[in-house]
Parts: C-alpha cells; structure tokens; sequence
C-alpha cells in the first residue's frame, strides 16, 4: 500500500499538482510570473507581511467569521448537524475578499499603481474595486456583456467604487471571456500592472498564492469547529466554479483523513444535457488560461460554452489542485443543477434567515441531500462563500417579477 | 537540412532576409487558405505561418480573434489545417509552413500523434504561444525525433537568461515580438528593435524573425534591415474580414500587400 501524499507539499517548484497546474503562457508574461512569484516566495514567510494581512483581514474584513450551527435547517434535514461557515459576512458579502486583500498587499509591494481583474458574478470585481479604492489604485474589471445583464448591482457597486467596468463582448461573454481580456490587457501593460485573478485557476504562481491567502477559511473552521463541535468535522461542502472558496475550506483540512470533502459544480440544465459548467464531472484534461486542469472542450480542442444560473460558477475551467484531488480520489466531485440551487437557495432563505449566493446555494444544495444520510452526531461544514442580495434580480426574474 | 534551415541559408547567400506571413487557416472558408498560400508564395513570401484558430486566443488582438471566430464558424479543426498542409505540398515542396496556435488542440490530439501527422502533411515548424520551454521538455523530443522545428516566441521582457534557455530549445528561428502587447495592436519602434535584436544574436545562435506591429511595407523594410525576417499578420488577415463576403478576392488582396512589402525590402 503506498502512503498518501503530503497534500499540503504541493504545488512543486514549477507550479505543478502532479500533471495539472503549470505556467502555460506567451512569453511576454512569463518575466512577469517570475517576478510575482519571487515577490511572494519572499514575503510569504515574513511576520510584517503576514501580521499586515492578518490585521486587514481582522479589522477591514471582519474576520473570524462564524461557524454558525443551522439547527432548525438541521432537524429538518433529519442527519448530520450542518454547520455554516459565513462568508457571507465578510465585508462586501463573499470570501473574494480575502485574496483581494492578499494580492494588494503584493502589489504595493512591487509598487504597481494600476490593478486589472476578470469578474463573473462581480463579487471578485467588487472585492478588487474595493482594496483598489482603498489603497488609491486604478481599477479595471474586465465582465462578460452577459454577466454585465445578469449582475447590475453590482456593476453599479464597482462604478461608485471607482472601477473601471470593461465590457466584454467576445466568446460567450462570461467568465472566460472576461479572463481572456484581462490577460491581454495585463500583457500590454506588464510594466505597471498587477492582475488580480479572483480564482485558483491561471498560471502558477496564482494557483498557489490565491489558496493561501484563502486557506484563512479553513483554518478558522477548523479551530472553530473543534472548539464548538468539540471533534473535526466528518464532511465539508463548497461550491466549485474556479474553486477558491472550495480550496480555501479544504486545504488546511487535506491531511485529516477522516474528513470527506465534496466540491459542488454547477449542473446548469442537468449533466446529461450538456448545458453546465462541470469540468470535474463531464470534461477531460487540457490547457486554458495558464494552467493544465479538467476543462469542458470538443473533441477538437475548443473550450465550449457553459450554462448556470449562477454567473460565478459559469466557468469551463476549473483550479488545477482540484483537477488533482480529483484524480487522487482525495475530494469527491459531485453537480447541483439549476433547479436544486435555486430552491436550496430558498430553502435557507426561508429557515435560517440567511440567503446565500446562487453560487453558495449548489453547496447548500448537496449538504441538503448529504445529511440526511449522515448520523446526528455526525457534523458537515458548508462553505456560505457569498451573500445572495447580488442575485436577487435573478431570482425575481425566475419568479417573473420587476421591479 | 530541414526547409527553414534551408530557406534562411539561402536567403543569406542571396543577402535578402525572410517575408513570413501569418495567416488563419480556414478564414473565412476552408477553401480559401491553400490558394492563398500559393498566392503568397508566388508575392515573395519565405515561410508561411499558418494559424491554427482556437476559441479562446488570449495572446491575439481583435482582428485575429475574429479571424479565429470565423474559422471556427467555418469548421476548420487541427485535423484540417493538416490537411490544407498536405494540400499545399502537391504543388510546393520547398516553402517552410509552420503551424502557429495554442496549446489545447494539441494537447487533445495527442502529441505523438500530431507530430505524426506533421511529418505525413510537410509541416516543418510548429510555434504553440502558450507552451513555453519550461513545460515542453517532456515533448520536445517528440518533434526534434521527426525533424520537426520548435519555434518559441522572445518578448521585450525576456531576460538574457531566459533568451538562453529559449535558444537552446528552439530550432528554425527566433520570433521576437516586438511590442507588449497583442498581434495588431501598437506600432513597433525600430530602434529598440535594433538594440534587442542586437541583443539576441548575441546570445543565440538561430535566425531572428521579428513580429506584431508591421503594417506597410515602410515598416517591413525598416524591421528587415536589422533582423533576419519580417513576420506579417493582423493586415493581412484583415483582407478575410474585408472580403468575406467574396472570398475569390482575399488571396489576391493578400499577395498585393506582401509584394509591395517584398519590394520594399529587397530594395538594396
């Protein structure tokens, strides 16, 4: 029998989780990539640095944030005690926030005056506009025309932050769209530029740096749920778009191997339709934007459009360390459709008085189908990754209601 | 000698330096791409770069992104380019075509399978943007086995160490590209060309083809006079989304602006 991996030893020196991950980019980023890399290489073990961040987090943040018990949702679910993690209550409503917070830190740090991020549901934008205001740097956020419809709020929110909102109207005009021109944009303006991608997808160093300035998730649920729970949980459950709020909660967990994770793609229509966004359920291995990881593409190689209510799991790509837990067999990858979002989405609404993010709802939705198979005394940790005020026109459009 | 070490040894014997188009293959129909190669060749064209389309082409500008678009629309695949390749050989077997693209389509066809089918179709080149040296040592050895060149990009920010490294992993040529940025976008300043191209020789030993931002023929004479070839791209693309609508005129309008570029430069 071999012995399992030291899950937290990855990704190697050249960006690598096994065959995922890599540095897949023209050569004008790659000066660029080394340099972002040293920079946090270097800064990562510094207490100045680290203590800035902590204190950011703690004070601007709000952080810790809870771990809050839903117990009438529990008892009603008839299992295991669900546990709600509540990003949701970080200052601007999701755990962007916290890489947002990190990834200024770096640029200041290298003196870029200018930042640039992609955004799908605008949360990763606002939180960009947010520590760009801040800290007195220009901002642009580059947004799929689609999302721009589906998230007005928003739009708007960023455009009072002083962003910059660039509308992309290339490909399918969501997330991916929206990352290809923020790499062209950043390619232009290397010199005084810093990308803040809102994932832990592209090349490497991002893959690595963004989960562990969101690892910060896990490491309070972890201590939070000893102290509460009194044990480490049995199970934990979060969305999975690009998968930083999931790597975030499930890092600091990886070596505990008696905790069961489950990343929750987005089945959109339903898997069997092939109108979704699950690289890790229904696509294969490839390359997009930097980094090699389960990609929804043809059989000739070209990255197909996906399909979700949620415009922040609307991605056809996926972080590299979740293609690799995937093929490890360390995380199980599972699907929530439309449907089961949106009356999760209701469901909480209605019990806990706490409405979560389409995107958070394809978690709650499957912790719903999980803990009833679970024992009492059993504990799930849900990822709340996001607030659900963003999505409210959404839901009122399903409902056929305008405002 | 592979046909690009050839073609760079003559054109040095003859003194003159290299006119390499880029185009996208299969823009905006498939038909169109073989004739305009001919047509090329025919203007003065070296080597000819062909474009393998790609949904998301994240190094390219709006011309090319739409060039890739309508080739997509058009039903161009990896498989295909091969095959216009093929097609071009029956008539031409001494002009070097490189496939130019990104990484995906390859990476789904296999990498010993389309090495395979390079050598079967005459592809003498292959330049993938987003396959840096770094990740492409498990797979270099698969085309430097088959003859295949590896052709890697040198950009305004590359290190000296970096320039290195590339050299010792390319074969064929050099592409420099000459601006930040992506294909079709700033106007190139020859000076800084001169000085990285300077730059380069010194540190590598292959020809040095320079691209992005070449537009007329004034520009291809100025950039020819300091490096070893000319790459020329988002205007002659320009001609497919000008006359999509009658696609008998683009491999004409093609050769035009590379005839005037061909003149320009070998004017002594």
């Amino acid at each position: 029998m071999t012995e399992r991996p030291d899950y937290k030893a990855f990704p190697d020196q050249r960006g690598h989780f096994g065959q995922f991950g890599g540095r897949f980019v023209s050569e004008t980023l790659m000066a660029a990539l080394d340099e972002l890399e040293t920079m946090y290489r270097r800064l990562k073990d510094d207490p100045q640095f680290q203590a800035d961040f902590d204190y950011d987090l703690a004070h601007y943040v709000g952080r810790p944030s809870p771990l809050y018990l839903a117990e009438r949702w529990s008892r009603e679910l008839g299992g295991a005690r669900v546990w709600l993690k509540r990003e949701d209550l970080n200052h601007t409503g999701a755990h962007k926030v916290n890489n947002t917070i990190g990834q200024a830190l770096l640029a200041k740090h290298m003196g870029k005056k200018r930042v640039i991020a992609e955004t799908g549901a605008g949360q990763h934008g606002v939180a960009s506009a947010t520590v760009a205001a801040r800290l007195g740097l220009e901002c642009h956020v580059f947004m799929g025309e689609e999302d721009i419809r589906r998230q007005r709020l928003n739009v708007y929110r960023m455009k009072l932050l002083g962003a910059n909102v660039v509308p992309v109207t290339s490909g399918s005009r969501t997330l991916k769209d929206a990352m290809n021109e923020a790499m062209r944009d950043w390619v232009t303006n290397v010199d005084d530029t810093f990308y803040i991608i809102g994932t832990v997808a592209g090349p490497h160093p991002y893959p690595m740096l963004v989960r562990d300035f969101q690892a910060v998730i896990g490491r309070e649920a972890r201590e939070q749920c000893l102290k509460q729970a009194g044990k480490l949980p049995d199970a934990l459950v979060a969305c999975v778009g690009g998968g930083s709020n999931a790597i975030g909660l499930f890092h600091p967990f990886l070596n505990d191997d008696g905790v069961a994770m489950y990343g929750v793609e987005a089945a959109g229509d339903g898997i069997d339709t092939g109108r979704h966004a699950a690289p890790l359920s229904a696509g294969r291995p490839g390359v997009l934007h930097g980094n090699r990881t389960y990609l929804m593409e043809d059989d000739n190689g070209q990255i197909i459009e996906t399909h979700s209510v949620s415009a922040g799991l609307d991605y056809p790509g996926v972080g590299p360390e979740h293609a690799w837990l995937k093929d490890l067999g360390r995380v199980q990858y599972v699907a929530a459709n439309d449907q089961e979002a949106l009356a999760a989405f209701r469901e909480l609404t209605m019990v806990e008085g706490i409405m979560p993010a389409l995107e958070s709802a394809h978690a709650v939705a499957h912790a719903r189908k999980l803990a009833p198979t679970m024992d009492k005394d059993q504990n799930i940790i849900v990822n709340l990754s996001g607030r659900g005020d963003k999505d409210i026109l959404t839901v009122a459009e399903i409902d056929g209601i305008e405002f | 000698m592979s046909r690009i070490q050839d073609c760079f040894a003559r054109l040095g014997e003859q003194q003159r330096k290299a006119l390499i188009p880029y185009i996208t293959a299969g823009d905006p129909t498939l038909e169109v791409t073989v004739p305009a190669m001919h047509a090329m060749v025919e203007a003065g064209a070296d080597v000819i770069e062909l474009g393998v389309p790609f949904s998301d082409p994240m190094a390219d500008g709006p011309v090319i992104q739409k060039a890739c678009e309508r080739a997509l629309r058009a039903g161009t695949s990896l498989t295909r380019v091969l095959e216009m390749v093929g097609q071009f050989r029956r008539d031409n077997d001494t002009t070097p075509v490189v496939l130019m693209g990104y990484l995906n389509p390859v990476e789904i066809m296999g990498y010993a399978r389309f090495a395979d089918a390079c050598v079967a179709a005459g592809v003498d080149g292959v330049l993938l943007v987003d396959l840096p040296p770094e990740e492409c040592e498990d797979v270099a050895p698969l085309f430097r086995e088959r003859g295949i060149d590896l052709i890697f990009l040198i950009a305004p920010t590359t290190t000296d160490a970096r320039i290195r490294s590339i050299a010792a992993a390319a074969s064929g040529y050099l592409y420099y590209v000459s601006v930040k940025g992506v294909t079709g976008s700033a106007s190139l300043d020859v000076n800084e060309v001169a000085a990285r191209v300077e730059t380069i020789r010194n540190l590598a030993q292959l020809p040095i083809g320079v691209g992005f931002g070449i537009k007329d023929a004034q520009s291809a004479q100025a950039v020819s006079r300091v490096s070893d070839g000319v790459v020329v791209g988002s205007v002659l693309v320009s001609q497919a989304a000008e006359h999509e609508q009658h696609p008998e005129k683009i491999a004409p309008a093609m050769a035009a602006i590379l005839a005037d570029m061909r003149a320009a430069m070998d004017k002594p």
